[in-house]
């Protein structure tokens, strides 16, 4: 059907300037997509990581830590996205940017929230009651003691859900015409049969890289952020996440 | 009242449409598990034998950790996309995609469940004549079990959500409930709900179930 080759035209469309430049460009995608996923992040930290903190130090809330996780983990993201834009469309709003948002926070709210949780329980009852015992108040504890020592973890548990919310974002594609780079992905699968797989595997190899180079760069942020005493502690900060504990 | 009817079309869920195709869901449900369990099941075999490599040749289990950590970062949707052109829509790609998901975590628990095992027993299997191979299956693999299905238990919970983005390539178990849904030229909201919903239930009872095959497989360990 094409005169050219697979591995051609895919180089003709990576290469061809159309391609990267406007509005729907890949370079306008690639920021949308760094954009919506960092907001979301950010938003999910700042609801999940105080109280998780605070219940932590006061070791309440473990079963709710549980809970949210394995909720977490079994809600289909693709679902979420697709019932939070069906929600603002029927609200008569657009359901090309806060839906999308909304729906990542929510799904990076439990693995933000329990890991801040065991992160932060999982620090050497000795060490606090020494704090306590000189002087510390309870605010003091958690701030100074507590908090240092539970960064590499709590960082671990931010990235995670960072790459988890770039992964989820190009879902957005399917529901509005946000979603950044699973633009292309979801063009192409529409119109694979018609050339548009060199755009499904040009788009797919993009937020490939994209997840791989946000993971590298949080990994590598996390080494900057963890105070050096706390590192020595933990030599394998900004390694392949450990999914499991999560 | 009647005002919000209007501008909202339909309305939000609809049972009738639930009771009506009951036959469907349940179509679909099995879709769904048979999906889940290819990608569990062809994950597990290439977990255990990578654990074996690893422990065989330890310098290995980083690189193959950190391949395995690739893997994961990958999105479920990229990694569908890339697989489309050599294996086309079919399960071959939904297996391949889904399993790569659990390696990482089925690695890990595998490698740390043959680790856990004591050195003692290892001796005695030894000076009881166990070749290797006997060894690893009759003696190793039998007391890492516990650790490993608990791996199991995370990556089949985990698998059972992305199943659901399968349906973008014509599959989706569950899943084609909600791609239907918005597809429809007015989105019909009680496809999408009944398609997320079952398929957090669906996950909720194979959580269930092997939580119930760890506990077997640890009878000694105490009762909460």
């Amino acid at each position: 059907m094409n005169e050219l080759g697979f591995w051609e035209r895919l180089g003709d469309w990576l290469t061809d300037s159309a391609t990267w430049s406007g509005d729907g460009g890949l370079l306008q995608l690639t920021l949308d997509h760094i954009w919506v996923s960092v907001l979301a992040t950010a938003v999910a930290v700042a609801i999940a990581a105080p109280p998780a903190l605070w219940l932590a130090h006061r070791r309440r809330g473990r079963f709710a830590a549980t809970a949210l996780a394995n909720i977490g983990r079994a809600v289909p993201s693709f679902g979420i996205i697709v019932i939070a834009a069906v929600v603002f469309i029927r609200a008569g709003g657009s359901a090309r940017f806060w839906p999308l948002v909304i729906a990542l926070v929510a799904l990076a709210i439990p693995p933000i929230f329990t890991n801040a949780y065991t992160a932060v329980t999982e620090v050497d009852r000795a060490t606090v009651e020494a704090a306590l015992g000189m002087g510390h108040t309870e605010r003091e504890v958690l701030r100074h003691v507590e908090l240092p020592l539970a960064t590499p973890l709590i960082l671990e548990g931010v990235r995670l859900a960072f790459i988890q919310v770039i992964a989820t974002a190009t879902l957005g594609a399917v529901v509005s015409s946000g979603g950044g780079l699973g633009r292309p992905i979801v063009d192409g699968f529409a119109t694979y049969r018609s050339g548009g797989d060199v755009k499904l595997v040009g788009g797919a190899l993009m937020v490939a890289l994209l997840t791989i180079v946000a993971d590298r760069a949080f990994a590598g942020a996390e080494r900057l952020f963890v105070p050096d005493g706390v590192r020595r502690l933990f030599p394998d900060v900004g390694e392949p996440l450990d999914v499991s504990t999560v | 009242m009647s005002v919000l009817a209007q501008s909202t079309g339909t309305p939000f869920f609809r049972w009738d449409w639930v009771t009506s195709h009951t036959d469907d869901i349940w179509a679909a449900t099995v879709e769904h598990l048979q999906l889940t369990g290819l990608a569990v099941g062809s994950g597990l075999v290439v977990a255990i034998g990578l654990a074996v490599v690893s422990r065989r040749w330890r310098p290995l289990y980083g690189p193959l950790t950190a391949a395995s950590g690739l893997l994961y970062t990958i999105p479920s949707l990229a990694a569908f996309a890339l697989l489309v052109p050599l294996f086309g829509f079919t399960r071959i790609t939904a297996t391949i995609a889904l399993a790569s998901y659990t390696l990482l975590i089925l690695l890990r628990n595998t490698v740390a469940g043959l680790d856990a095992v004591p050195a003692e027993v290892r001796e005695a299997a030894v000076g009881m004549g166990y070749t290797p191979v006997r060894q690893f299956f009759e003696v190793e693999l039998p007391l890492a079990l516990p650790v490993i299905v608990a791996g199991v238990r995370i990556a089949t919970v985990t698998v059972v959500g992305l199943v659901t983005v399968t349906a973008l390539i014509g599959m989706g178990g569950l899943g084609a409930f909600i791609l239907n849904g918005i597809r429809r030229s007015i989105a019909f909201p009680t496809e999408i709900i009944v398609g997320t919903v079952a398929s957090v239930l669906l996950a909720a009872i194979l959580d269930l179930i092997l939580l119930g095959v760890e506990r077997s497989l640890t009878p000694w360990a105490a009762r909460r």
